[in-house]
């Protein structure tokens, strides 16, 4: 499976991570759609965070023992085990924010204006590198297969 | 070697899933007094208000049991534990043998005595069987009083609210919520309540339920301590939920309010473990056993339990009250200790909007956080649940910690590294 390294020394805090992370969660997969004109707004779910000097971008983590996951009422959260994602369904979701309650990395957020409950990073599964790391101009955000 | 567990909700689900993590081979038998036991039982007001149908209630899909290879003895009650023997006798009179025993039996309704509790339109909220039984009878604009005013008396009052039906709540206590909430934070979730046009008494409680003149065996309303009447076709008890320990009275298994585990799940009878809401499990805030009736806390000691019932040594991580609430879309989080009362040993850090409506509160002992409470304003619970379950000392943070800006850039750079090179602990997974 594959995860995202953060570099927290290289992220000049641009946001272009969140910017690409909503165009490729839209339907129209077009920024200025994305943006100015979708209904429901489509949400970023990686989360640029900053305290100044410092600035990175977090994202799930894909634990493997995740709290998400042992924690949610509905079974909407879980992991799959043949590729190692921390998948949540929001079909099943409830919108209860456990998972929110337990989530260290803060990288569940409440999909206010579009689905109703959460939404998270599905590590862009169907692209050859996720959007925010393709995107990012300084390599804070690196993709590296692990095992 | 043959696993039996009793109660298939979320303790039960838990230990399957890790005694197969471990042990492909051996039986789990799985005894459950429901027909079709792996079900969300806290989505039940969902179904009620009918936001969830029984198909999205399931907690894990039908395959579960087969997937597992669990023999499943479903709509089957346990009725007596032979430690000597060590067999379970069911309610047909089966008798089923175990190398390893899992009770997670779960809680069962508090009921008080109370006058005209026999009749028709009296009900409890607890499992899907009790939604489908208020579900059959709710109409549009009928009364109900829904006594109790804690998660669950909230919950079923927010499904009958959608249904179209009248509800008062009657709190014993000053405040609706008041073991996980504050006085500003109970204040926020009652206002919308009654703008939802929920009626709430504080501070009585039900005395008598009153039956109808013309038929004496169906609700007509009730009596509150202070002499007031309510009419109402529909009485919900909602009070909460104490261990089911019925089965292991009288055995050697020590019980205290609810069945005595060590942080491996253990009982005092060696391989009989228990979890979840018949249990008292560790909290890790106050440093001792407790009933701590909560889904996520059940599922992780199931799991824990299954792991030590198969082999594997895992250690319960501790549990803590802790409870994310979204009732009457006002969303909140309280963990741990809220309301401290003795106030020399505690720092209380309070940040309170109260045109958004957004109410932080943070409370210290030594530097370390043993408690918080959000609303309106969640996503940085699970970074202080965080701190707070590795006892984190937080003196450098202060007031960051209840800032509109604190965000994971805010921690210390030794906590974001472990965070981000360790990963998270609160879960325990065997080597």
């Amino acid at each position: 499976m594959r995860r995202i390294l953060v570099f927290e020394e290289y992220c000049i805090g641009c946001g272009l991570c969140e910017v690409y992370c909503r165009v490729q969660h839209s339907q129209s997969k077009d920024l200025i759609k994305a943006y100015n004109r979708e209904q429901p707004k489509p949400l970023s779910r990686v989360k640029l965070v900053k305290a100044k000097p410092v600035s990175f971008a977090v994202q799930c983590r894909h634990c493997k023992d995740p709290p998400c996951v042992t924690a949610c009422l509905s079974g909407a959260m879980r992991r799959d085990n043949d590729s190692g994602l921390v998948v949540h369904d929001p079909d099943k979701c409830i919108g209860c924010w456990t998972c929110i309650m337990v989530c260290p990395y803060t990288a569940i957020s409440i999909n206010v204006l579009g689905s109703g409950v959460v939404a998270k990073c599905d590590l862009c599964s169907t692209l050859d590198t996720p959007a925010c790391v393709a995107n990012c101009p300084n390599e804070a955000l690196v993709c590296e297969e692990v095992l | 070697m043959r696993y039996v567990i009793i109660g298939g909700s979320a303790g039960g689900i838990g230990a399957c899933e890790a005694i197969r993590e471990v042990d492909p081979v051996g039986e789990i038998i799985l005894i459950s007094e429901e027909p079709f036991p792996q079900y969300s039982r806290p989505m039940i007001s969902e179904f009620l208000s009918g936001k969830a149908s029984f198909e999205k209630m399931k907690y894990r899909g039908d395959v579960f049991w087969k997937e597992n290879n669990v023999e499943l003895k479903a709509g089957r009650k346990a009725v007596h534990l032979d430690l000597k023997e060590r067999c379970v006798e069911l309610d047909n009179g089966e008798k089923v043998k175990f190398d390893r025993l899992l009770i997670a039996t779960g809680g069962k309704p508090i009921i008080p005595k109370t006058e005209g509790i026999d009749k028709r339109g009296v009900f409890t909220f607890t499992t899907i069987s009790d939604a489908e039984k208020l579900l059959a009878v709710v109409k549009k604009n009928q009364r109900a009083v829904v006594i109790g005013g804690g998660l669950i008396g909230v919950s079923v009052a927010e499904a009958l609210v959608e249904r179209g039906v009248v509800v008062t709540i009657v709190e014993l206590k000053d405040r609706i919520l008041s073991l996980i909430l504050d006085e500003v934070a109970s204040r926020i979730i009652r206002d919308a309540m009654e703008d939802s046009g929920v009626t709430i008494i504080t501070g009585q409680t039900v005395k008598s339920i009153t039956g109808k003149y013309e038929d004496n065996t169906a609700v007509e309303g009730v009596v509150l301590s202070n002499g007031e009447e309510i009419p109402c076709g529909l009485v919900i008890f909602a009070i909460g939920v104490i261990p089911r320990t019925e089965l292991v009275l009288g055995t050697d298994i020590k019980t205290n309010r609810g069945i005595i585990v060590d942080r491996y799940m253990r009982t005092n009878v060696s391989d009989v473990y228990a979890c979840g809401d018949v249990a008292e499990v560790y909290d890790f805030i106050f440093g001792e056993n407790r009933v701590l009736p909560l889904w996520p806390t059940a599922h992780l000691g199931g799991r824990v339990a299954g792991y030590n019932m198969a082999g594997k040594k895992a250690l319960f991580p501790g549990g803590t009250a802790m409870s994310a609430l979204n009732y009457f879309r006002v969303p909140v989080i309280s963990v741990g200790l809220v309301n401290p009362t003795n106030n020399n040993e505690y720092e209380v850090m309070i940040q309170h909007d109260s045109v958004r409506k957004i109410y932080r509160k943070v409370v210290l002992r030594h530097n370390v956080i043993v408690g918080f409470l959000l609303v309106n304003d969640i996503e940085r619970a699970g970074t202080l649940f965080y701190l707070m379950h590795n006892f984190v000392d937080v003196k450098e943070l202060g007031s960051q910690l209840i800032s509109d800006d604190f965000s994971l850039a805010s921690l210390p750079f030794d906590i974001r590294r472990n965070l981000f090179m360790e990963g998270t602990r609160w879960m325990v997974l065997p080597n």
